[in-house]
């Protein structure tokens, strides 16, 4: 540091600078996430305790109304059947990306030519944008022209064809296996990750004392996978709970709002209705639900390390 | 590990069988784009001999909507970046008072579902005349990007090894000098990793043009799709063929940054 030849500054303002320039780095994304989340998340529940709707943008009037809001959509039927689809919607989502993701993972752990090739293609599915692949998902399970229907015909499965997305105990489902195709890929490439940092000793030791595949796995494998999959779980629930594009591209949360989630519902609360004071509320549900998961999670996992 | 020529061959062959029925879709959407139009009952199983009307009517329809989807994408990507790259820095090297909120923080925007920034963003942008703007689809649409980009850059920041950051300090470099001739060369691999996401972020959205945009004068390609799906429901074709042209930039990054893309798959959630 050439900073003898400089004039003799104040030492504690140099070191004032100093700190200054640090902080500068920080400062522009610090502003960003205060701007766009920070506000958000005040902004929405400021607004859920408002009489807030198209009125608001011109008069600028947005009376308090307490928590009436609350009461109105939480005393809705939508509501709970909009819970209730949520959670099945994540549970089964999170179930079966997870089962497939960690099959993936274990088939590509084996070494065999364009293994590589064939693990970095897998991610294509969740590199599309959803709309581009629920679109296609909606063409293919078309009742009447869908190519799904059509192959189930052709094998003499199904002679009248599966209403995929238009019959009301059909489309949850639909929608659910799309959402495995789509999460597949992000599973496997983690829990693919956390394989390769089991060391291959400890294979070899399992072999030695006589284990096979399966208790290779259950003694060697799954415990020291055990914190990925943790994560894996964790993010996808956190990430699942909040989906919308998807079921609003493939069935508009219909038929008969089979398909409406929280997510959903808060949009069409705020941008179809246009009462953003109720869509707001709704949104702040899905966010509690979210954190409270999150939390209960990480209280687990503290005990499970501390017990 | 040697192994003999041959070993290995039948798990390659379940791969494909795997991978071939996890890509149909895929297959599908581009078979389907080249499908004559109307004749959705005849569509085969084979695009022969191709039809490229779904083509014409779709670059004619929403050819503006893709350039607008890739400065919208863009934008995203030279914003996540000029921001999330000091930021990242910072976080990796100074120890700074508030890093930890910081950390926090960011963890925190994660749970934060698209339409809560959506509802709150949207009378915001109405008083600020936002709405219908590109600017504003860049601003919203690196909410994705931002804290993926400080994640996946920050980690690799950590691992860049003191010694050479403080040989660079010897020979005189200042702090700035420092970051933009040594910091980042060395982090053109993560930068790659953290641009493509966020172009893949801002290109895939769909929720911030859904709800922030209100006429078509700045409209991104996802949207163009999912109004097609109303409108064009007898032209199967140009909606599919929409669909691939939206997907090539995914597939294209895919193949051209293979490695930096296996890369951000994990490196978001396991550090």
């Amino acid at each position: 540091m050439p900073s003898g030849s400089r004039p003799a500054t104040d030492p504690a303002r140099a070191r004032f600078r100093a700190r200054l320039a640090r902080w500068m780095y920080l400062v522009p994304a610090a502003a960003y996430l205060l701007m766009f989340f920070g506000y958000p998340i005040v902004k929405n529940i400021m607004m859920s305790f408002q009489q807030y709707t198209t009125t608001t943008f011109y008069t600028g009037a947005a009376p308090f109304v307490g928590l009436r809001n609350y009461a109105e959509i939480l005393a809705s039927d939508l509501f709970s059947k909009a819970l209730l689809t949520t959670a099945l919607f994540t549970a089964g989502s999170i179930v079966g990306q997870f089962v497939l993701g960690l099959a993936f993972a274990l088939f590509f752990q084996r070494r065999f030519p364009l293994g590589g090739f064939l693990r970095s293609l897998l991610l294509l599915p969740w590199l599309l944008p959803l709309v581009a692949s629920g679109t296609t998902w909606r063409w293919m399970l078309d009742p009447d022209t869908g190519v799904v229907n059509t192959a189930l015909r052709g094998l003499h499965l199904s002679s009248s064809g599966i209403p995929w997305l238009t019959g009301t105990s059909q489309a949850l489902v639909s929608v659910i296996l799309i959402n495995i195709w789509v999460g597949i890929p992000f599973n496997t490439a983690i829990l693919y990750a956390g394989l390769q940092d089991i060391p291959t000793h400890l294979y070899e030791a399992a072999k030695l004392d006589g284990a096979g595949p399966l208790a290779s796995f259950r003694h060697v494998t799954w415990p020291l996978l055990r914190p990925v999959v943790g994560v894996v779980l964790v993010l996808g629930v956190v990430y699942t709970v909040k989906v919308l594009d998807l079921v609003l591209v493939v069935t508009g949360g219909g038929p008969a709002g089979a398909t409406e989630t929280l997510a959903t519902r808060s949009y069409e609360l705020s941008f179809q209705q246009f009462e953003f004071g109720r869509g707001a509320a709704m949104s702040n549900v899905l966010i509690v639900l979210s954190l409270a998961f999150a939390l209960v999670y990480l209280r687990a996992n503290r005990r499970a390390r501390n017990g | 590990m040697k192994r003999a020529p041959g070993r290995g061959w039948p798990s390659t062959v379940v791969g494909i069988v795997l991978l071939a029925l996890m890509l149909f879709p895929v297959y599908w959407m581009v078979n389907a784009s080249l499908q004559p139009a109307g004749n959705t009952l005849q569509g085969g199983w084979f695009p022969f001999p191709p039809d490229r009307s779904g083509y014409v009517t779709a670059l004619r329809d929403q050819g503006r909507n893709l350039v607008t989807s890739l400065v919208v994408a863009l934008g995203s990507v030279a914003l996540s970046l000029g921001l999330a790259a000091p930021a990242a820095y910072a976080l990796a090297r100074f120890r700074l008072r508030g890093t930890n909120l910081l950390l926090f923080g960011i963890l925190i925007t994660q749970m934060v579902p698209g339409i809560v920034v959506a509802n709150a963003l949207y009378s915001a942008y109405h008083d600020l005349g936002l709405l219908n703007s590109s600017l504003g689809l860049i601003l919203a649409d690196s909410t994705a990007g931002i804290p993926f980009a400080i994640i996946i850059l920050r980690s690799f920041m950590q691992s860049i090894p003191r010694e050479i950051i403080e040989a660079a300090r010897v020979d005189g470099a200042g702090g700035l000098r420092v970051f933009r001739s040594v910091v980042l060369p060395l982090s053109t691999n993560a930068l790659i990793t953290a641009g493509v996401f966020t172009f893949l972020f801002a290109w895939s959205d769909f929720l911030f043009a859904l709800t922030l945009t209100t006429t078509q004068t700045v409209r991104p390609i996802t949207l163009g799709i999912y109004q097609y799906l109303g409108a064009h429901t007898n032209q199967w074709n140009a909606v599919m063929a929409t669909a691939v042209l939206a997907s090539v930039p995914a597939a294209v990054l895919l193949v051209i940054a293979q490695r930096q893309v296996a890369a951000g798959a994990t490196g978001g959630a396991v550090k």
